[in-house]
């Protein structure tokens, strides 16, 4: 997607814990590498406790956006988790929205404790698939995993989405450089490294709803 | 090193606003920082305690808000600038000297940043501080950008040392969790040499209310010049909407998306309080309309309408007032409730001017309407998997269950704040404000004909907080209760900052200890220190405590599981359910462990009718192990645990 469009929008969306922060920073740095306006707008007051967190990245070359996107004009959303993803999307989404997600499940209390059903899993690929102008699937921790940690499948997902070839403006090599420079220790450093490039290879095969 | 310390001007960094705000102090030559943490103000002394290696100035995590802006104040006398954050429930705890410390002035720059929570993400209510710079006559300035929150800063120092007085800032969660393009000032170099002269005296007193009127006017007349107030549109327009922090920029994108650039101007307002009238009084005198957006209260809206009270006594005719106590504009819940957003702000702007809004597509329009009967489940807010928390409400819920004296726990704020919720089995009666939970205890524990037992609990930053005075008072008037100190190693909630127990100081390095056990001995109160983890022991303890009749303490240590995590080099071994031995929905459990005992790391596999370990989310702390009626969950590699306690 070129920067035709302002702002764009981006959502990248999970549960609390799964790295969602570091992952809007690293693709908000891209976009200022590449000279763009950036704002992002998180909330995670309920980070690491099993809330829903969402990060707003927004893009724009004429002037600065604001740190929220309205409901219905989210231009890609990068989800965590299968549930995020489609809740999300119905409200965020509009017809021209592309969704990348990891289908893996994060179960609520309310659903362990019985209170609550998760939907199928057929149900919410069905949904995103008629909802979403285009929607693929990754399996991000099972790519994590193969690059060394399943906790860092964060960082696939970037690769992802960076990969996608949604992102015109932003190059692979903008994010690989901003990657290089968050992380001072050198395995960290190799470890989201490798999670980046199976991520970005995992997209180029990955298959689309 | 962090880019948010480099030193070439001009630089463009990706900073979040509490960053921001904290660059802005040390662009502005900052001498001593000191602050409580609290969500979502923490990352601002976060940033400037790593930083104090770089640049040398003070940097403290105080044992609350009240001591930390005291210790400003103390840096201020001396002549040196000072910056304190908190969150809005913080201001409350220093508002007391807050109004007397307006009287009798400062002299080095103070600033007091409060970073607001509309709509609660993080917080026990969404309380507006701006009406504390109103109580206090202080000066209030209000950032609609992470950009502009540094100026403000840097300008604040300025301000407070011209008028002697600290100047608050208020942020929101939309400035100090945002993340924004920053461009870095000069770092001046630091050589303030703190004295106090003989003349330097600072009382509070009545007499001096006159002086504070004075520098207020002072400070009034600053604002009607501030660059932070500015007009954007055209000269006489019919539409003014006024606005303050992040809703600025909204109504900015808002009128520029629905076309209403030729129609309507945008009075930002930053410079707030004292209220720059007769700047205000320029932009609305002509205008008809007049649509004001902010939050959370109509702080904003209340003034405008004094000022142009008083301004249409010359004749001119009073615009009409969009706002929330016209009910124009509110969100789902009504007006002045929750946070401020650009949907609101969209189509409250489109009904008003009678705009075009902005429409759904029909596909989308349906999903909205199909989402609800999809009964999508909610995320719940839960104790991490490993959370020692989780293990101690067990403890306490199946002491409680034993004692059979309908028990009741009274809480207090932090992670265990979630024990009001599923995650800690519904019992936490209360949750208010920090220390709290300790004093409702003491009048319950104190009543004559209430024979339930009391049990209260505080986390260890909580403990320091504010808890002493209560646990003072619980021995002195020998209030018959229990006080559990769920000790997990730090501040866990706003990301385990360190305090007075942990032995390390805000720079990370080792300092004195105090030790919360021995406050506790020399307060007169028996006192224990058990591990939650080990179930059987803690239910006895607190058993006994309850059978004593009299003031206890019981302290339940085990560190919280992120610290731990970090901290842990090799690997443990890992928690599996052994699925020969597990009989899923046939064992007559009732699912005992995912749904009673409910981590999110224990699920339920439905293909299988039998639990799993998810071992993406399992932090393989083992406490599971214990409650299995089948002995089913099992450490790889270790022998099988012996069974306790198994109550639903």
């Amino acid at each position: 997607m070129k920067m035709e469009k302002e702002p764009l929008n981006i959502i990248i969306c999970g549960v609390g814990g799964q790295g969602n922060i570091l992952a809007s920073q690293i693709v908000a740095n891209a976009g200022i590498k590449q000279g763009l306006k950036v704002s992002i707008g998180e909330t995670y007051g309920a980070s690491q406790r099993g809330g829903s967190v969402m990060s707003h990245i927004r893009f724009a070359r004429s002037f600065h956006p604001g740190p929220l996107i309205p409901k219905g004009e989210a231009d890609l959303i990068v989800g965590f988790e299968p549930l995020e993803a489609l809740r999300v999307l119905v409200d965020y989404g509009k017809d021209e929205t592309r969704v990348i997600f990891n289908p893996r499940p994060n179960y609520p209390i309310s659903v362990l404790s019985g209170e609550a059903r998760y939907p199928e899993l057929d149900f919410i690929f069905k949904e995103l698939k008629e909802l979403a102008a285009e929607a693929k699937v990754l399996e991000a921790t099972e790519l994590a995993r193969k690059a060394g940690n399943h906790l860092a499948q964060n960082l696939v997902m970037v690769g992802a989405l960076a990969g996608s070839g949604w992102l015109d403006d932003l190059p692979l090599a903008a994010f690989e450089q901003v990657i290089g420079e968050l992380f001072e220790d050198q395995a960290k450093r190799q470890l989201n490294l490798r999670a980046f490039n199976e991520g970005v290879r995992g997209i180029s095969q990955a298959r689309p709803l | 090193m962090n880019p948010v310390f480099a030193k070439e001007a001009g630089k463009v960094v990706l900073m979040m606003g509490n960053e921001a705000i904290a660059r802005g102090a040390i662009e502005a030559g900052v001498d001593f920082t000191a602050s409580y943490p609290g969500s979502p103000s923490s990352e601002i002394q976060e940033t400037l305690s790593q930083a104090a290696k770089v640049f040398g100035h003070h940097a403290e995590w105080s044992v609350n808000e009240k001591v930390a802006f005291e210790a400003c104040c103390g840096a201020s006398f001396a002549g040196l600038r000072a910056i304190t954050s908190m969150k809005q429930n913080g201001l409350n705890v220093v508002s007391d000297v807050l109004n007397t410390v307006n009287l009798s002035g400062t002299k080095g720059g103070v600033v007091l940043v409060v970073a607001d929570d509309p709509g609660g993400h993080s917080s026990t209510n969404e309380m507006d501080s701006r009406l504390h710079a109103k109580l206090a006559e202080l000066p209030l300035l209000e950032p609609s950008t992470p950009e502009e929150a540094k100026e403000m800063v840097k300008y604040a120092f300025e301000l407070s040392e011209k008028v002697k007085l600290p100047v608050l800032i208020r942020s929101v969660t939309r400035i100090s969790h945002a993340r924004g393009d920053v461009r870095l000032g000069e770092v001046p170099a630091r050589n303030r040499k703190p004295a106090m002269g003989f003349l330097d005296r600072f009382v509070g007193h009545p007499i001096i209310h006159p002086l504070l009127h004075l520098r207020v006017s002072q400070v009034k007349a600053e604002f009607e010049k501030s660059p932070f107030n500015s007009y954007l549109g055209p000269e006489g327009a019919e539409t003014v909407i006024a606005a303050s922090g992040p809703s600025a920029v909204y109504a900015l994108e808002a009128v520029h998306s629905l076309g209403l650039d030729d129609q309507a101007g945008i009075l930002k307002i930053g410079a707030s309080w004292p209220m720059p009238e007769e700047f205000v009084v320029k932009h609305l005198s002509k205008a008809k309309n007049v649509i004001v957006y902010e939050e959370v209260e109509p702080f904003l809206e209340d003034n405008l309408k004094v000022v142009m009270a008083g301004a249409v006594m010359g004749g001119q005719p009073v615009p009409k007032f969009y706002c929330k106590r016209s009910g124009h504009i509110k969100g789902a819940k009504g007006p002045a409730i929750g946070e401020m957003t650009p949907d609101i702000v969209y189509d409250s702007l489109a009904a008003i001017l009678g705009a075009k809004g902005r429409q759904r597509s029909p596909k989308f329009a349906a999903a909205e309407k199909k989402v609800l009967e999809w009964k999508l489940p909610a995320r719940e807010w839960a104790f991490c998997a490993g959370c020692p928390h989780r293990a101690s409400f067990w403890v306490i819920k199946n002491a409680l269950k034993e004692d059979d004296r309908e028990g009741v726990l009274i809480g207090d704020i932090g992670c265990y704040s979630m024990g009001v919720g599923k995650t800690g089995y519904n019992l936490s009666r209360t949750l208010q404000c920090m220390g709290a939970g300790i004093g409702f205890a003491n009048g319950l524990g104190n009543l004559k004909d209430f024979n339930q037992p009391v049990v209260a609990i505080a986390g260890d930053s909580t403990f320091y907080h504010s808890c002493l005075p209560g646990l003072v008072n619980m021995k002195y008037n020998k209030s018959k209760m229990v006080f559990i100190v769920l000790d997990n190693s730090g501040t866990a909630m706003t990301g385990f900052q360190p305090h007075p127990g942990t032995g390390k100081n805000a720079l990370g390095e080792p300092t004195d200890q105090v030790s919360m056990e021995k406050i506790c001995a020399a307060v007169g109160i028996e006192t224990r220190v058990v591990d939650p983890f080990e179930l059987e022991e803690a239910i006895q303890a607190l058993d006994d405590a309850l059978e004593s009749r009299e003031p206890r303490v019981l302290i339940f240590r085990h560190k919280c599981a992120l610290i731990e995590g970090r901290e842990r080099k090799e690997d443990k071994p890992r928690v599996f359910i052994d699925q020969e031995l597990c009989l899923g929905d046939e064992c007559g459990c009732n699912r005992f462990c995912s749904r009673v005992f409910a981590c999110p790391g224990l699920i339920w596999d439905e293909s299988k009718k039998k639990a799993v370990i998810d071992d993406v989310v399992c932090t393989r702390c083992g406490i599971c192990v214990s409650i299995c009626p089948r002995e089913a969950i099992r450490l790889e590699s270790a022998p099988k645990k012996k069974a306790v306690r198994r109550k639903n």
